[in-house]
C-alpha cells in the first residue's frame, strides 16, 4: 500500500491502545486512511471494529469506563486535545448507525435538526439544505410530497437513507457508518453501496461490515480486525485475492467468524 | 443548565434532611422529659389526661393491629389476582381490568374512612357481636381493599418479567398453568413479589384517613380486632386538629409520635430498596 | 381419577378463584360508588356548590372548599413541576452511576415511600412556623409539592428511560450537545410518559387530607381565598369535617363532597389513561 503524506492522511490513529474498565478491546493499531476513499472494517463479532470507528467522532466518550492511549488525528489535529469541543468535531464527521434511528419527527425536522442545534434560523437555507440532503442521499423522489410525516412511517431502507440524509445535511467532510445495512432488505442495501459510491467523491468514509461481499464491492481499502489486533490493512483488491496473513486468509474464505 | 437541574435534584435530599431535622429535634425535647424507656414499654399512652402516660405502645398496637388485618386480607388476594392476570386471564380482559384496578388505588383515602364507618361497620355489626362503633376490623379491612390493587400490580410486574422460556420449559413437561405458575414462575419472582409486600405494608402502617375515621381514637393495648384503637397516624390528626400550644409536651407528643412512625417505615423502604436492588442484578 | 385429570381440575378451580378475587376488587368499587352516589346524590345542586360551610346541614355547601382545592391544585402544580421535571432529567440524564448519583437514588427511594402525614409534620414546623407562611395556601401547596415530588421524579425518569439510545446517540453524533439532545429529542419523545405521570401525582395532591390537618389548615372557612397568604379549606378536609358531625344529616354532606371530588380524581385519572394508551400506541420504536 501507498505511503501517505502528512496532507494525504484525512484519518490518523498511531498507537492506539482502547479499554473498557479492565478490558483492553483495541491494541496498538495504527491506521491512515486517505481523503475521498472508502475503507471497510471487517473482522467477526468483538473484535473491536465497531470501538475503533466511534473513537474518531469521540462517541466513546459516553460509554462507561472507556480509557484509551495513544493518539486519533482527524484534519492534522488530535481530537482528544483538552481544547476540541466534541459538538464541533461531530458536526465535521457525520455518523450513521446500524439500526436506522431517525428521530419521532418529521421528515424535514430530521433532515433541518443539525442545523437547528446549531442555531440557524434562516428559513430559506434550512430548505434547500434539506432538499439538496435528501438529493444526496437519493431519497428525495421518494418523500418530496410528505416531508412532514413522521419519519417513523417510512421503510427500514428509507429511514436508514434518511438518517444519512440527515448527516450530509451538516456538510461532514467525514462519514462514519456502522454496519449502515445490516438490518436491511437486499433492493435497500443496494440502494444504499450505490449512494456510498456516490458520495465517495464528495466524503471520507470509513465503513463497519460484517459482510464481506459488501466490503468488496464498495471500498477501496480494508482493514482486518481479530481480537482487538488490526491484523492486516491493505487495497481491498489485495486483502480479498491475496492477503499476507494467513489469518485474514482463513477469515476472508470463510474457515472462521 | 446541568446545575440549575442538579440543585432541583438535591431538593430531594434538603427534604429528607428536613424531615429527619424536624422530627428528631422536636423529640429531642420531649425525650428530656419522657424517658425513651418509658415511652417503649409503659402500656398507657395519656399525653392530655391529668395523669399523664407516654407510652407508645398502644399506639404502636393499634397500629399493627390494623396493618395485619388488612395485610391477612390483601396480600393472598393481591398476589392471586397477580397470578390470575399474568397467567390465566385472556389479554382483552387484563387490558379493562387492570385500569379499573388502578381506580381503586387512587381513591382518596378519606372517602374510604366514609365507607368503613358507615357502610362496613354497620354491615359487620350484623354478623359480629360486640363489634364497637369504630373498631379495628372495619379499618382494617377496607385499608386492605385499598391496598390490593398495589400489591396485584407489582407482583404482575414481577411475574412478567420472568423470561418466558422458563414458562415453556414447565408447559414443556406437562405442567398445568396452576402448577406453573406455583412451582416455577413465583419462586422465580419471589423477591419482586416480598418487595410489593413490604411496600403494601409500609402503606398500611403510615395510612391515616381510614384509621382516623374508622378505627377510632383511643389508645388500646389491645389485639381484639372488634375494639375501638388509636394507631400513630390517628393520634397525630386528632392532636393537630385540637389546640395544642407550641412548645408545650402535648406538642412535641406528635413529633415523638412522627419519629416511631418514620423510623418504622424507613425501615421497611430500605429492606424494599435493598431486595429490589439484589434483584436486579440477578437479572441483569 | 388419574393424577393428570385432578391436576386439571385443580388448574380450572384456581382460574375460577383468581378470576373471582379480581371480580371481589371491582364488586367492592361499584357497591361503594353506588353507596356513596345513593347517600348524597340529592345533596348536588348548584346551592351545594355555591354554599358556605354552615352549621347547619342542609344549608351548608362546599363552594370555599372547592376553591381551595383549586388554588392549592394551581400552586402545588407551579412549585412540583417544573422542580420534578428538571429533577427527574438529572436523575436520568445526567447523574449516572457515581457514588453520589447511588445516594440520590437511595434517598429519592425513601423519601417515596414517607407516610403523608410526616411530610404534614415537616410542613407545619418548616413553612407554617420556621418561613412563618402560617396555616396559608402557601405553606399547603408547598408542603403537598414536596408530597409529589418523589412521584413527578420517578415517572418522569421511567418517561425519559423509555426513549431509546439510539435517539440520543443520533443527536449526539450530529453534534448536539447533552441539553440540546435532551430540549429537542428527548423530552418530545417522552412527554405523554410525563404528563401522565404529573397528573397522577396532581390527583393524588388533590386527595390528601392528613398533611393539611396537620399544618393546621381551617375546616371552616366563611370567604373565598384571595390570594396564595390567606387561609384555606381543601373538599377532602371539608368532608373529613362532616364526617366528624353528630347529626347524621352532614352524612349526607359528606356523601355529596365525595361524588365531587371523586368526579374530579376520575376525571384526573381518566386523563392520564387515556394519554398513556394514546401514547402507548402513537409512538412504537
Amino acid at each position: 500500500m501507498e505511503k501517505l503524506s502528512i496532507k494525504e492522511k484525512k484519518l490518523e490513529a498511531i498507537n492506539l491502545n482502547v479499554f473498557y474498565g479492565q478490558k483492553q478491546v483495541l491494541k496498538d493499531v495504527n491506521i491512515a486512511i486517505k481523503a475521498n476513499t472508502v475503507t471497510a472494517f471487517i473482522g467477526p463479532s468483538g473484535c473491536g471494529k465497531s470501538t475503533f470507528l466511534r473513537t474518531f467522532n469521540r462517541m466513546n466518550d459516553y460509554v462507561e469506563g472507556f480509557r484509551k492511549e495513544g493518539d486519533i488525528i482527524v484534519d492534522g489535529k488530535d481530537i482528544y486535545q483538552k481544547m476540541i469541543r466534541v459538538e464541533e468535531l461531530r458536526k465535521k464527521i457525520g455518523m450513521v448507525f446500524q439500526k436506522p434511528n431517525p428521530f419521532p419527527k418529521s421528515i424535514f425536522e430530521n433532515v433541518a435538526y443539525g442545523l437547528k442545534i446549531q442555531g440557524i434560523k434562516n428559513k430559506k437555507l434550512i430548505e434547500e439544505t434539506v432538499e439538496k440532503s435528501l438529493k444526496q442521499s437519493a431519497l428525495w423522489d421518494e418523500v418530496k410530497d410528505d416531508l412532514k410525516k413522521s419519519a417513523l412511517s417510512l421503510s427500514g431502507g428509507q429511514q436508514q437513507r434518511l438518517c444519512i440524509a440527515r448527516a450530509l445535511a451538516l456538510e461532514p467532510s467525514i462519514l462514519l457508518m456502522d454496519e449502515p445495512a445490516s438490518a436491511l432488505d437486499p433492493i435497500s442495501t443496494s440502494k444504499i453501496e450505490d449512494l456510498i459510491w456516490e458520495l465517495k467523491q464528495k466524503y471520507t468514509i470509513v465503513i463497519v461490515t460484517h459482510n464481506m461481499q459488501q466490503a468488496g464491492r464498495i471500498s477501496d481499502n480494508t482493514a482486518f480486525f481479530y481480537m482487538g489486533d488490526l491484523v492486516e490493512y491493505d487495497e481491498t483488491k489485495k486483502i480479498f485475492t491475496n492477503p499476507e496473513k494467513e489469518r485474514t486468509q482463513n477469515y476472508i474464505t470463510g474457515r472462521f467468524g | 443548565m446541568k446545575r440549575v437541574l442538579m440543585i432541583c435534584a438535591i431538593i430531594t435530599v434538603l427534604t429528607t434532611v428536613g424531615i429527619v431535622y424536624v422530627l428528631f429535634s422536636e423529640s429531642f425535647s420531649f425525650f428530656q422529659q419522657v424517658s425513651l424507656w418509658d415511652f417503649l414499654t409503659d402500656t398507657k399512652w395519656s399525653p392530655i389526661s391529668t395523669e399523664k402516660h407516654f407510652g407508645i405502645l398502644p399506639l404502636l398496637s393499634g397500629t399493627l393491629l390494623t396493618t395485619f388485618i388488612a395485610m391477612i386480607f390483601a396480600v393472598p388476594m393481591g398476589i392471586t389476582i397477580a397470578i390470575y392476570l399474568s397467567e390465566y386471564a385472556p389479554k382483552k380482559f387484563r387490558y379493562y381490568i387492570k385500569p379499573l384496578l388502578e381506580i381503586l388505588a387512587a381513591i382518596p383515602t378519606v372517602v374510604y374512612g366514609f365507607f368503613a364507618l358507615t357502610v362496613v361497620t354497620p354491615f359487620l355489626q350484623g354478623y359480629i357481636p360486640g363489634l364497637a362503633g369504630f373498631n379495628a376490623l372495619s379499618a382494617g379491612l377496607v385499608m386492605g381493599i385499598m391496598i390490593i390493587p398495589m400489591i396485584s400490580s407489582l407482583s404482575e410486574d414481577a411475574l412478567y418479567a420472568v423470561p418466558k422460556s422458563l414458562r415453556e420449559g414447565a408447559y414443556g413437561m406437562g405442567s398445568t398453568r396452576l402448577q406453573t405458575s406455583f412451582n416455577v414462575i413465583l419462586p422465580a419472582a419471589s423477591s419482586g413479589i416480598i418487595v410489593s409486600v413490604i411496600l403494601a405494608f409500609a402503606r398500611a402502617v403510615g395510612e391515616t384517613m381510614i384509621v382516623t375515621v374508622a378505627a377510632g381514637n383511643m389508645a388500646n393495648l389491645t389485639a381484639d380486632p372488634r375494639e375501638t384503637v388509636a394507631t400513630i397516624t390517628a393520634f397525630i390528626v386528632n392532636m393537630s386538629t385540637g389546640d395544642v400550644p407550641q412548645n408545650s409536651i402535648e406538642y412535641q407528643t406528635i413529633f415523638a409520635a412522627g419519629v416511631t412512625l418514620f423510623v418504622f417505615t424507613f425501615l421497611l423502604n430500605s429492606i424494599s430498596f435493598y431486595i429490589k436492588k439484589r434483584f436486579q442484578e440477578k437479572y441483569d | 381419577m388419574t393424577s393428570a385429570e385432578k391436576n386439571r381440575i385443580k388448574d380450572k378451580l384456581f382460574g375460577y378463584f383468581g378470576l373471582a378475587c379480581t371480580l371481589f376488587g371491582i364488586i367492592m368499587l361499584l357497591v361503594f360508588l353506588s353507596d356513596i352516589v345513593m347517600k348524597g346524590w340529592e345533596k348536588v345542586d348548584f346551592d351545594f356548590l355555591t354554599n358556605y360551610s354552615s352549621s347547619r346541614p342542609k344549608k351548608a355547601g362546599i363552594y370555599p372548599a372547592l376553591a381551595g382545592t383549586l388554588w392549592i391544585l394551581g400552586l402545588t402544580a407551579l412549585i412540583a413541576i417544573p422542580i420534578g421535571i428538571a429533577a427527574g432529567i438529572y436523575f436520568e440524564e445526567y447523574a449516572k452511576k457515581s457514588k453520589m448519583a447511588n445516594f440520590l437514588e437511595i434517598n429519592l427511594a425513601n423519601l417515596a415511600g414517607v407516610p403523608s402525614i410526616i411530610y404534614g409534620l415537616l410542613g407545619l414546623q418548616i413553612f407554617v412556623r420556621s418561613l412563618n407562611f402560617g396555616a396559608s395556601i402557601l405553606a399547603g401547596a408547598c408542603t403537598l409539592a414536596l408530597l409529589i415530588l418523589p412521584i413527578i421524579i420517578v415517572s418522569t425518569r421511567e418517561a425519559l428511560k423509555a426513549v431509546p439510545d439510539s435517539i440520543r446517540q443520533a443527536s449526539y453524533g450530529m453534534g448536539a450537545n447533552t441539553w440540546q439532545t435532551i430540549w429537542h429529542q428527548v423530552l418530545p419523545a417522552s412527554a405523554g410518559g410525563i404528563i401522565t405521570g404529573i397528573i397522577l401525582a396532581i390527583s393524588r395532591a388533590i386527595g390528601e387530607t392528613a398533611p393539611l390537618i396537620v399544618i393546621g389548615a381551617a375546616t371552616y372557612i366563611t370567604y373565598i381565598p384571595e390570594g396564595p397568604m390567606d387561609k384555606f379549606t381543601v373538599l377532602p378536609m371539608q368532608v373529613y369535617d362532616w364526617i366528624g358531625m353528630p347529626d347524621p344529616e352532614f352524612a349526607k354532606n359528606a356523601a355529596g363532597g365525595i361524588i365531587i371530588l371523586l368526579l374530579i380524581t376520575f376525571l384526573l385519572n381518566g386523563i392520564a389513561v387515556y394519554l398513556r394508551n394514546r401514547w402507548q400506541k402513537k409512538v412504537k420504536w
